[in-house]
Parts: C-alpha cells; structure tokens; sequence
C-alpha cells in the first residue's frame, strides 16, 4: 500500500521472543472503515430517530447462511405455492371454466388446428408452438417448472401439509438419516474393535504355534463365522478370565483386622496430640474398603482385638494382644455356634444391602449398614434364641406370643417425640429395641430420599426418651443399658446430627446451671439422665481427642459441675464421684491433667473427717474448710462400720435414698469412701508421669498420712487405703530443670536477587492462580472500558459531523432560496418599472 | 470491728465511691490496714482502697509485697473477686525495678497454686505469667536453665515460706506449667505450650481475660462448628460395656 499510509510504531528496544500485533497501523484505511461502519450503523439510527415504523425482512431464510441458494429458491416457491393453494385468484379467470366456441372446447380446437396448421406450413411457418421452442431453445424453464410444479402439487393434494409440518418432517427425517448412519459405523468401529481384541489375545496363543491360523483368523472378520474359529475364541476367553484371589487364611483375616485396628489408633493417638488437626483434616473411615470386598469379617473379630485399649498395651505389641484375643475367644465361645448359620445369613443379607445401595453410598455407610446388619442378625438371633428357651418353657402362655407376633415388620419413622414414646410404650425391652432395628431397617437412607433427615431425627427422639428414663422414680437403667446400642448405630450412620443433638443437650444442661448460678448464687447437681447424657458421649465419641466438637464441651460443663455446685447431701457426693469417674474415664487414654478431679477428691476426704482445724492442706471452692456440711461421709457407727460390705453403689439411689435405713445410709458412705481412695489410686496411677505429679498430690498425700482415722475402718476399707497410698507414695520425685526448645535461627539477609521462572514475558508473575486471574481480569475491564469511552467519543464526533453536514446544507438551501426570491423580485420589480417607463414615455 | 459482710460491702465501693471524696483520704489508712491485714477475701477488697493511698497520697507501706505474696493461696482462682484481684496484682508487678527473686517468687508460687486453679483462670493466669517473664527477664531460668543439674530430687521451691526471698524460687523451674501441658482443656494446653518457646516481644493483654467465666468458654466451645466429627470406633456393650470400665466397678445399674 502506500507508504505513506502507513503509520510504524517504532520500538525502543527489539526483545527476543516477543510478539507485538501493532508494528504498523493505517489510520486512513481503518478510519475509512470506521465511518463506513458508522453509516450503516449510527448514521441509519439517526435518521429514524424519530420514525416509528420498523422495517422487516420477512423473507425466508433470507439470513440464514446455512441453506444453499438454490434451495432456498426452491423453499420459497414452495412456500408460495402453499399460501396461494387453495384460494380462489378472482383474477384467474379460466382456471377451471374452459372456454368453448360454438360449444367446443376451445383448446380443442387450437389442437386440431395445430393439426391443420402442421398440413399447411405456408402462412404459420414463422410462429413456432410453444413446445417446440421449448424442445429446441431450451428454454424449458416455464415447462420443466409446470412438470415440477405439477408434482409438487400431486403431492400436496395427497396431504395438504403446513409449512411447519413440512420443516419438522424434513428435519426429522435428515436427523434420523444421520442418526442410523453413525450407529451403523459405531456398530461397524465397535465389531472391528472387539475383533482386533480378540484377535490379539488368541494371537499371543496361537502365534507360536500355527502361523496358518493366523489367516484363517483374518478371515474371521468376514461377517461369516467359522466353527473352528469360534472354538479358538472360546478357548481364548477362558484363558483370559482371572485367577480368582487365594481365600484368607484366619491368620491374614487377624492380621489385616489388626492392620486396620492399628490405622485408626494411630488416628486416634493423632488427633489426641492435636497435631497438625488442619492439616489432616480426612475423616477416620469406620471401616477399611477392604471389608466389604471380603464380605465376611464379622464384626465380632473387631471387639475382640480391642485389647489395646487397656491402656497399658502399646500398639502393636502382638503377644499381649494375642492372649487377649485367646481370653476373648473363650469368652465368645458360647456365641461361635450361632457364627457359623449367621455368617451364611449375613453374606446374603450384605449382598442384598450391596444390590440395594448400588454406587449412590459411600464405601463407609455401607459398611457401617452391614455392620449393623450383622449386629442386628446378631440380635435377632439372640432374640430368636430367646424366643425359643420361653417357647419351651412356657409354652402354655399364649398370650404372651399372641402379643409378640403382634409386633409389626415395617415401621414409619415417628414425626414426633409423642409418637415415638407411643411406639415403645408398654413393650419389653428386647420388643424396643426390634422396634428401633426395624424402624432401621425399613428406612434406611438408601431406600428413599427423606430417610436421612428421619433418622436423624430419631436419634434426638432416643436421646430424650433415654433422659426420660433416667429421670423416672425408679429409672430404668437397663432399658438404657440396652438402648446404647441403637444409639451408638445411628450415631456411626449419622455423627453430624447425632453430635449436633448432644451439643444441644449439653448446652440446655449448662444453660441451666448458669441461670441457677445467676438467680440463686449457688448451683445444685442435675439429675440423673443429666449423667447418662454425660457417659453416652464417652460412649459414643472418642475422649482422648486434643479438641472435639462433643467432647470438649462436656469436659467443661463437668468441670462446672464440679467446681460450682454445692454438695449438701449424700447425693451430691455420689453425683460427684460419678462425675470424677466420667472424668477419669474420658482422660483415661490421654492421661491429660484434671485439676477439678483433684480438689473434688481432696474435698470428699475432707468431709470424711471428724471437725478439725484443716492443717497442711487446702479446700477449694464447692468444699469449705468450716461450714454445716462438714462430716457427710463421717461415720462414728461401729456396727456399721463392721458390717459394711464392699458393694457397687446402685445408681437409683441418687433419686431415692431417703427410704434407706441409718445402717444403709452409713454403708453407702463407706463405698463412696471406698470409691474415692479407689479413684485416688487410679488418678496417682494416671498422672505419675506429669512433672509435678509431688505438688498436685500433695495435699490428699497430707490428708491421707495425717488426718485420715485409718485404724477405725473396717479392714476392707483399710486395703482400699493403703493401695491408694502406696500407689501415691512409691512415686520418684525427679525433676530436671526446664530448657526452652531451641529457637530456629534466622536467616541472614541476602542481597543476591531473587530469581523466579519466568514462564510468559510481560506478564507480572506474582500471586497464586487466583490471584493472576483477577489482576488479568481487571486489566481487561480496564482496557474495554477505555476502547468503549473512545468509541462513544468517536460516535459523538461523527454525529456532531453529521449534525453540522445536514445544517450546512440546510442553509444554503435557504440561501438558495432566498436568492432565487430575491431575484424573481428583482425580476418583477424591473418589469415594473420599464412598464411605468414607457407608459411616461407615452 | 465490722461484720464480714458489711466489710465486704464496704470495700467494693470504696476506692471509687468513698475515696475520690475525701479531704482526707489518709483517714482511711488505719481502717484499710487493717483490712489488709485480715486476711481471706477482705484482704483482696483491701488491696484496692490501699493501692490508691499508695499510689496518689504517697502511702508508705512497709514489706507491701510480703504481704501480697502471703495472700495467694488456693482459693484466689476461685473467688467473686478474682479478676478485680488480679488486675492489682498486674499493676503492682509491672513495676521493672522489682527485685527479680520477688518476681521469681510471685511466678511459682501463682504457678503452683494454677495446679488447682478452673480453666477459665487457668486461661488468664498463663498469658499473666508470661506477662511477668517479659517484663523481668531475669525470670527467665525458671523456664530455661541450660546449664542446671540434670536431676533435682526435690523442688528447691518451699512453698510454706513467707518470706520470698527465703523461697529459693529462683532456683526452681515452673514444672507446674509443664504439667498444664496436659490439661484436657486445649486452649490452656496450647497457652501452656507458649512457654516452651523463648517469648515474643509483646506482652499479652490480659485485661479482656480476667471477667472470663466458665459458662462463656463453654458457649465458645459449643458454638464452634465442626468441619467433621469422629467417632468412637469401640463398639459399645451396654453403659457401663467399655474395658476396664470404672463404673461396672463401683456402681450398678440398679
């Protein structure tokens, strides 16, 4: 072009590597392109600026750049045809009427005149009939479009269709032409394919020994199938197919089950540490992939390696776990007889469940349902072995099995609290927890959508039923010895909604204390279900973890319990000791340290005392070292005290003591007594590792060598003592002195720079990702905002250029005007005055 | 001579609402020397009304620290008034130019009766020792002595000491913190691990620690969302069914 349109951006430095679009420019070729875009666009709209009427091409297909012209002529002609089918044309005059003369047709005529004519060709000769400048010009235009046109219309008086109709047919029928076309080579590709496999795979087989067969494989493709062939390719399969895995020996089951055992408490260890709790944030699986692959680890295999919870027993240390494992067979002993009919039961049941969960559940659920499923046959079959011994024996009750029978096979997960209490109202236990199982069963979160929610709600429903029966007159705490197990299956099913409704429980529990705090000043001991609640979470949770959503909060409200509530009865002391021992169980494998504990115990031996001046020792806040509640677990009753018994205390004595006699009442505080030395000797046996294990026992060690009457307890009591002493005593004292971790030192500061990849030139590097996408992102928005401002300046530029042109001419229209006025004026004035000139003249 | 209620009562308001009006505030000095020397929870009341004569009307108090230092016992952690108490106390040992076996003796003595102390004091009594370290780094060897022996039979710390500078707490390291390691609560098990670090520069504020009540950090606990909630994977036999369980000992289901 010409050079001197040409505008060069000149560089200041030539990069190696970098592309640049705008070397050079034309501004005259792209501003003539943009003005010439500006008046189809800007100038058209501005014209009609004021102009309603819109004008629309109607035309079909006429923007459609997928149809070919000749076929969009042909649609179009169509399509006239349609529209004029069928109506009368007033215009067309002979479209039906035939014109006759002298009553003969007249096209008769015109043909036997052609007849004539073709005798005489002297005066017609130059006229030609319109067929034979057809045939012989080619000009068939007008008669191949009659012949089309005529079909066309043969066809649609067949069926008188509507344009769309039409469209759609055409449509469908191109779309299952294609459709067919690409099954029938995907169905081609796919036999080609599946014959290459094979071919490979009996290849490898045949090779080697008969090169002859490889042809007559050839020809396998050939649609025609050979017997022989057929024969080699049997065999092939059959060769193919997988050794199948080596069934476990029990040996490898114990292992990997103790594998396994050992992955979760490493977790556990793991999370007790507290370490690294972001940075694994992967959720323990119940249960490793493996098992239900297998299919028939029973669960029990699991209870029994449990041995390693002793606490004592390190992780894999296999002898003591193997005796233990030896003691828990013996113990299981009686239920292996069942094992064997189960583990048929149980293989086909988890096969079931498998079919029914397909791929929508994880590996997890599933195992926990079979799992479940397992414990549950385990309890029918309990059940069922129930069923049979009162069978037996009391046959004769027929009532009795009227009402078992009764008992329904699917139940709906109850809507509310009322429903669900009315469910299990009036049943036995065993009856309850069927009950549970098949609400289990029928709704379990694979068989239907809202399941999951229903569940999750009945774990809050047995939660409260459970605290109800705790707080009944006479709790019936082997109802809820067994109802632990339901709850502990649908918390493994769901542990977000069973730990949300815990926390709630926890956190009305602790509301509560903190109102009689604030109105009274003085707290007193929850009820019983309040101190299930607290043992279910140790039940259901893992205890030793550093920080858990549950477990936490329960360590503090039992850490208010102890320290806020005011111990006036008996009650209050066992209560207490209760929490003390939900204490120790849930530190009992993180051996963390609970000052609470300490001062709660220090405080029961206190007022197990005869008044005195407390010397050596201190009582901290819930216990006073003078007051009225002093001597609460003193006993002065001789004969009580030799017949006391060493007995587990019975929980329901915490709502009902009042009927005991003086003797029982001075026994149970001998076994508080007995319990409190016991939980002495568990804490010094727990803590001895801490470094002031001296100082934090120090004052129960003063009480126990100075106060404590040891020579008036019966003898009993006396041993309980010197354990819990000896325990205390036998402990070295060792202190080494304490020296800071060692501080990491830091880095000097270097001066060499700092060198970074540079993957794309001209880009800023810095930032993640994330980062560069945005910084990139607001670029653009950037750079489109400024291309947008200078195109509406632009259009404004033009507009005004416009404006300006159409004034312009305006004008000098009027000025043309004006003048041409002006002049026929001077005209006619002129006229005027040469009339009056001449008419003075004359 | 006054009832200990009325007592109470009176040195609540005392400081702010008795004092400040007086032509003659050193009237007062008897009254709250007294107090002071009472002992208990009076002696903490006392403590506020004094420090103001000590601080403004240029109160001469002989062996004012010996004092403070035998008012900690077992049951500052536990009483109404403990964070008014501790404020003072942070106050009175802000001061650099305390002798550092004073110090030292405040430290371990606070440290040895946290073995008893509720977590909500736990969580202020840890950042205030901190606090101490930072201003007095000659502390410092209670919780480094690289050179020390390697093992002590006893804590050279004596406890029953009144004196502080006979306590021979200088001597000592804070194994009471160490043992705070473990607590089961985790904010005082991580406060706790602080020390085993050398300190940062900045002293904690600790003012917004001192109201802390055991139901606010059960509501913190509580409130905390849980990305994921782990499970015990001991199948359970029963309430009482786990091993070596302590209750199937001591108490029956009946």
């Amino acid at each position: 072009s010409n050079p001197f349109e040409v505008k060069v951006n000149r560089q200041k430095f030539d990069i190696l590597g970098r592309k640049t679009k705008n070397d050079v420019g034309l501004p005259g070729v792209s501003r003539s392109k943009a003005i010439k875009k500006r008046n189809q666009t800007l100038l058209k709209e501005y014209k009609e600026r004021e102009k309603t009427n819109v004008f629309k091409d109607k035309r079909f297909g006429e923007y459609n750049t997928k149809i070919t012209p000749e076929e969009k002529m042909i649609r179009r002609f169509a399509l006239e045809r349609q529209q004029n089918y069928g109506k009368k044309n007033i215009y067309n005059l002979n479209e039906d009427e035939e014109l006759t003369h002298y009553g003969q047709s007249l096209a008769e005529i015109e043909k036997l005149n052609d007849i004539v004519d073709s005798d005489s060709d002297t005066e017609e000769r130059g006229t030609l009939s319109a067929e034979l400048t057809a045939a012989h010009f080619g000009g068939g235009g007008g008669l191949l479009r009659k012949k089309v046109s005529s079909e066309q219309q043969d066809e649609e008086k067949e069926k008188p269709k509507s344009r769309k109709e039409l469209i759609e047919e055409m449509i469908a029928k191109s779309k299952q032409e294609k459709q067919e076309r690409q099954t029938r080579r995907e169905s081609a590709l796919e036999l080609t394919e599946k014959l290459d496999k094979d071919w490979k795979e009996i290849q490898t087989l045949i090779a080697h020994k008969t090169p002859k067969s490889e042809r007559k494989d050839k020809e396998v493709e050939k649609p025609k199938p050979d017997e022989y062939d057929m024969i080699v390719r049997e065999l092939g399969f059959e060769m193919k197919a997988k050794p199948s895995e080596r069934l476990k020996t029990e040996e490898e089951l114990a292992k990997e089950e103790q594998a396994r055992l050992q992955k979760l408490e490493a977790d556990r260890l793991r999370r007790m540490r507290g370490i690294d709790e972001e940075a694994n944030k992967k959720r323990p699986s119940h249960m490793s992939a493996d098992d239900l692959a297998d299919g028939f680890i029973l669960d029990k295999d699991d209870r029994r390696l449990l041995s390693y919870k002793d606490g004592k027993i390190n992780i894999g240390n296999e002898e003591e776990k193997e005796e233990d494992e030896g003691e828990e067979e013996e113990e299981e002993g009686e239920e292996e007889d069942n094992e064997d009919e189960e583990k048929s039961q149980e293989e086909s049941a988890s096969e079931n469940e498998e079919d029914d969960a397909a791929d929508s559940h994880s590996d997890l659920e599933s195992d926990i349902e079979s799992e479940e499923e397992a414990a549950g046959n385990k309890e029918e079959k309990k059940h069922k072995a129930n069923e049979n011994e009162s069978q037996n024996v009391e046959k004769s009750d027929p009532k009795r099995e009227a009402a078992k029978s009764e008992l329904p096979y699917t139940f709906a997960v109850p809507e509310s609290y009322e429903t669900f209490k009315s469910l299990l109202a009036g049943r036995t236990i065993e009856e309850q927890l069927i009950i549970l199982e098949r609400i289990q069963k029928c709704n379990h979160p694979s068989l239907a959508v809202g399941n999951k929610a229903k569940l999750e709600k009945l774990f809050g429903f047995l939660l409260e039923y459970v605290g109800e029966l705790a707080t009944l007159d006479l709790p019936e705490l082997r109802t809820i010895d067994k109802l632990v197990l339901p709850l502990y299956n649908l918390c493994q099913m769901f542990p977000e909604a069973a730990s949300d409704s815990i926390k709630f429980i926890l956190r009305d529990a602790a509301h509560d204390l903190e109102e009689v705090i604030e109105v009274k000043g003085r707290a007193t001991y929850p009820g019983l279900n309040t101190l299930i609640y607290l043992k279910i979470v140790s039940l259901l949770f893992p205890t030793s973890d550093f920080w858990h959503p549950v477990v936490t909060p329960a360590f503090m409200y039992m850490s208010q319990l102890l320290t806020k509530c005011r111990i006036t009865t008996l009650q209050d002391v066992i209560k207490g000791l209760f929490i003390c021992c939900l204490f120790l169980e849930y530190v009992s494998l993180s051996r963390r340290f609970v000052p609470e504990l300490i001062n709660f115990l220090l405080g029961v031996l206190h007022i197990s005392l005869p008044k005195q001046q407390a010397q050596g020792y201190t009582v901290v806040h819930p216990f006073t070292p003078v007051g009225k509640n002093l001597e609460l677990l003193l006993v002065c009753d001789k004969e009580d005290l030799k017949s006391w018994e060493m007995q587990n205390v019975p929980l329901s004595i915490v709502t009902r003591l009042k009927e005991a006699s003086r003797t029982e009442i001075n026994h149970t505080r001998l076994s508080c007594l007995a319990l409190c030395f016991d939980l002495i000797k568990k804490c010094a046996a727990l803590y001895e590792s801490l470094p002031s294990f001296h100082e934090i026992m120090h004052p129960i060690r003063i009480l126990l060598t100075q106060h404590v009457p040891v020579n008036e307890y019966p003898e009993k009591m006396q041993e309980w003592y010197h354990s819990a002493l000896k325990e205390l005593e036998n402990k070295v004292k060792r202190y080494t002195p304490l020296i800071c971790e060692k501080k990491k030192p830091v880095p000097l500061k270097q001066y060499t720079p700092k060198i970074v990849k540079v993957l794309e030139f001209g880009r800023k590097q810095a930032g993640s990702k994330k980062e560069q996408e945005r910084k990139q992102l607001i670029q653009r928005h950037k750079r489109e905002l400024k291309g947008a401002i200078r195109e509406i300046r632009k259009d404004n530029q033009y507009l005004a250029r416009m404006q300006l042109s159409e004034i312009m001419e305006r004008d000098s229209a009027r000025k043309r005007k004006v003048k041409e006025l002006l002049g026929s004026l001077a005209t006619q004035e002129g006229e005027w005055k040469a009339m009056k000139r001449n008419k003075w003249k004359n | 001579q006054l009832p200990t209620g009325l007592y109470k009562k009176v040195l609540v308001i005392l400081h702010d609402s008795v004092l400040p009006y007086m032509n003659e505030p050193t009237l007062m000095m008897d009254f709250l020397t007294v107090a002071y020397g009472i002992g208990g929870a009076i002696s903490l009341l006392a403590l506020n009304g004094l420090f103001i004569l000590i601080h403004q009307h240029n109160l001469e108090y002989p062996d004012f620290y010996k004092k403070l230092y035998s008012l900690l016992d077992p049951s500052i952690y536990h009483v109404k008034y403990r964070a008014r108490f501790f404020h003072l106390t942070d106050l009175f040992l802000s001061s650099s130019h305390l002798p550092a076996y004073l110090v030292a003796a405040f430290i371990k003595r606070l440290s040895r009766l946290a073995l008893t102390a509720p977590p909500e004091a736990l969580l202020m009594i840890i950042p205030f020792i901190c606090n101490l370290f930072r201003r007095h780094p000659a502390c410092r060897v209670l919780v480094h002595r690289p050179g020390g022996p390697a093992d002590m039979s006893e804590d050279p710390y004596v406890m029953e000491e009144k004196e502080p500078s006979k306590s021979r707490a200088l001597e000592s390291s804070l194994w009471e913190i160490q043992s705070l390691q473990n607590h089961y609560h985790p904010d005082v098990a991580k406060a706790a691990a602080v020390l085993n670090q050398f300190l940062s520069e900045m002293e904690d504020d600790i003012s917004g620690l001192l109201e802390l009540s055991a139901y606010e950090l059960f509501d913190k606990e509580v409130k905390k969302k849980a990305v994921d909630v782990p499970l015990e994977f001991e199948q359970v036999r029963g309430l009482f069914g786990k091993k070596n369980d302590i209750f199937a000992e001591h108490f029956s289901l009946d």
